[in-house]
């Protein structure tokens, strides 16, 4: 009797298997990036501007290395807080080089300014360079373990200080100091919003064509700081970081069948967007992260449905019976755009947030799929399928269609938090090898990103806080 | 939810009888008697080929009739699909215990996401032809791939066509 009581119990204390998992190591949370307050020359309101704003891609912009007070060993790098100043002045001569904007010269072919320096430059030195901008700044490492990095734009030929500012970091973040200066150049001199302080995820791809691993990756906007989130024992596709960067949406075959997933990046814990046994795909983020779109197949219909992020009942946006897809909030939220291929092939539609008022936009000829709404809200970029698939843009009623690109298979754009570069992913025929590009919204300056492996949907998050 | 009750319920109750069963039992349970293993026999060899119900016995059954094909972006059935899939529901007729999955696919000219769902759309629609020559729904799963698994590797019209598939997949 005991036995068989023992043998009843044990039974029924079998835990089911846990859930099949894919999922890495946490990455941990987002470390907030301090301002502080640094000194400058001339205490008072900054005076001045750029002398011809017209000409600024053709600027020469000096980058010398990073000067520091005090030379102290950091985890951010052994050989001292001078030697970061100088990968901290190369991160930003390459942010700026990269996207085609400037033509910075790099701390590698510059006189190195010692730390006295950083706020009265030798001006005369610089101009007999030929260097029209002076970008100086210092790392100095505090007695709590973080580093405050200062930045100082200088224009050579005012001898006048354009703008400075100061962030304090932890070792680790020492590359985000870096970007902030990057995005303190770049605004000043552009009047354009910043965007290299940012992440991308994106879907890593290996191995042959049939056999595809697809795993979800996250990266900063330079391509530095690269991380595998899933294992590749399932495929994952088409992440989406929330607007604050503490969770991904990104759909996953895990148990089988394609499913939408909440990842949340500190706990390294994820839900299902929807507990429901119908396949769910397209996730998407409301700008204020409080609202998800995902799209779910019910008897083989594609229709849009819209869920609070922290759980709850779904709401169907869309009824139809042709497939409807994917959807991209405009950045006030009051608007979405999508696709769908209800009259008879892919196009893009706008509705109210609420479903109502559904408008077909794209009448240029050929198919309008995967489209999403500029940062800025005056623009959509999607893919154009018209014999070859390109990435273009057009205005928030469908007209001034612009393509942008030029490959065989070019598909599902995403934007810099400013609007104003398009990252896509491009697959060569045959091989079906794929890589992430970037273009700029006026189509100039296409350029692959660098990854450790194939890569595919990028999907860039916003401006960090 | 019933299964957490069935839980608490035995525990419980596995509660309550241990401590009545702490008194060594009456009588002791009898000694293993060692029984010789027996000896292995050669496996029974099937002189019919594959076990019935299985994806070889299937794909035997009904030759290339265990897959469908597509027109770019069409998911309907057209005559030969439905020849197929005639021959597809007279073999599960035939084996009512087998459940299968038609798992969808789309070819790589197309957007990820749509060929999500134009693959889910392509399952589900050689679905509702079985269901309709009696095959039982509850029997049938429906799973798309979109373009993430390719037959035919080539970027041409002739793999194209290979690739905008619905596979019937034996589960069991």
């Amino acid at each position: 009797m005991t036995n068989k009581l023992i043998l009843l119990l044990s039974a029924a204390l079998v835990v089911a298997p846990a859930a099949a998992q894919d999922l890495g190591a946490p990455t941990g949370e987002d470390q907030q990036v301090e301002s502080v307050a640094i000194e400058g020359e001339g205490d008072g309101p900054l005076r001045g501007t750029v002398t011809d704003e017209s000409a600024w891609s053709d600027i020469g912009i000096a980058i010398p290395a990073f000067a520091t007070d005090r030379e102290r060993a950091t985890p951010a790098n052994e050989a001292g807080t001078g030697a970061l100043g100088r990968e901290v002045a190369r991160v930003i001569t390459a942010n700026l080089r990269n996207n085609g904007l400037f033509k910075p010269v790099g701390p590698d072919s510059l006189p190195q300014p010692a730390f006295a320096q950083i706020r009265t430059p030798s001006y005369g030195t610089w101009s007999g360079q030929g260097a029209e901008m002076l970008v100086q700044g210092y790392v100095t490492a505090r007695d709590d373990g973080r580093l405050v990095v200062g930045c100082y734009l200088y224009d050579v030929q005012l001898r006048q200080q354009l703008v400075r500012e100061g962030w304090v970091v932890a070792p680790g973040d020492w590359r985000r100091a870096a970007h902030k200066c990057s995005d303190l150049i770049f605004s000043r001199l552009t009047g354009e919003s910043p965007f290299f302080d940012s992440r991308i995820a994106y879907i890593a791809e290996t191995g042959p064509k049939d056999r595809r691993v697809k795993r979800l990756a996250v990266m900063d906007s330079d391509g530095a700081n690269h991380r595998f989130l899933t294992l590749g024992s399932a495929t994952a596709l088409t992440p989406r970081y929330s607007p604050d960067y503490s969770k991904i949406l990104y759909l996953s075959y895990v148990d089988g069948n394609p499913r939408i997933y909440v990842y949340d990046i500190g706990t390294g814990k994820q839900t299902l967007v929807t507990e429901n046994r119908n396949p769910t795909i397209a996730p998407r983020w409301s700008p204020d992260g409080k609202s998800i779109l995902y799209s779910m197949a019910v008897a083989g219909n594609t229709d849009i449905y819209r869920v609070p992020a922290t759980g709850g009942a779904s709401v169907k946006l869309t009824d139809n019976p042709g497939i409807d897809v994917g959807g991209s909030y405009s950045p006030d939220g009051s608007k979405i755009v999508f696709e769908s291929d209800r009259s008879g092939s892919q196009q893009c539609y706008v509705m109210d947030a609420d479903g109502k008022n559904q408008k077909r936009i794209s009448f240029f000829g050929g198919r309008c799929a995967t489209p999403e709404w500029s940062p800025r809200g005056d623009q959509i970029a999607f893919t154009r399928i018209a014999g070859d698939f390109n990435v273009a843009v057009m205005n928030t009623g469908g007209g001034g269609m612009r393509v942008l690109t030029k490959g065989w298979q070019d598909e599902a754009p995403t934007w810099a938090p400013n609007g104003r570069i398009i990252q896509f992913f491009r697959t060569e025929r045959n091989s079906g090898r794929s890589g992430i590009w970037q273009v700029d919204l006026t189509g100039q300056n296409e350029r692959r990103l660098p990854t450790p492996v194939d890569a595919s949907d990028p999907a860039w998050g916003p401006i960090r806080p | 939810m019933n299964r957490k009750i069935a839980t608490l319920l035995l525990l419980a109750s596995a509660t309550g009888l241990a401590a009545c069963s702490k008194k060594a039992p009456e009588t002791l349970p009898p000694t293993p008697v060692e029984t010789p293993r027996p000896t292995p026999t050669a496996p029974q060899v099937q002189p019919t080929g594959p076990q019935a119900g299985s994806q070889a016995h299937f794909a035997a059954a009904v030759g290339s009739s265990t897959t469908i094909y597509f027109e770019t972006d069409r998911y309907n059935v057209d005559s030969q699909d439905a020849a197929a899939l005639q021959a597809q529901a007279q073999y599960f007729a035939r084996f009512p215990q087998v459940t299968f999955t038609i798992e969808g696919h789309a070819d790589e000219r197309g957007t990820r996401e749509y060929n999500l769902a134009l693959g889910e759309r392509r399952a589900s629609a050689a679905k509702a032809y079985l269901v309709s020559l009696g095959v039982d729904a509850n029997r049938i799963s429906v799973l798309s791939y979109g373009k993430e698994r390719p037959l035919a590797l080539a970027s041409n019209e002739a793999a194209w066509a290979q690739n905008r598939r619905a596979a019937s997949v034996i589960v069991n």
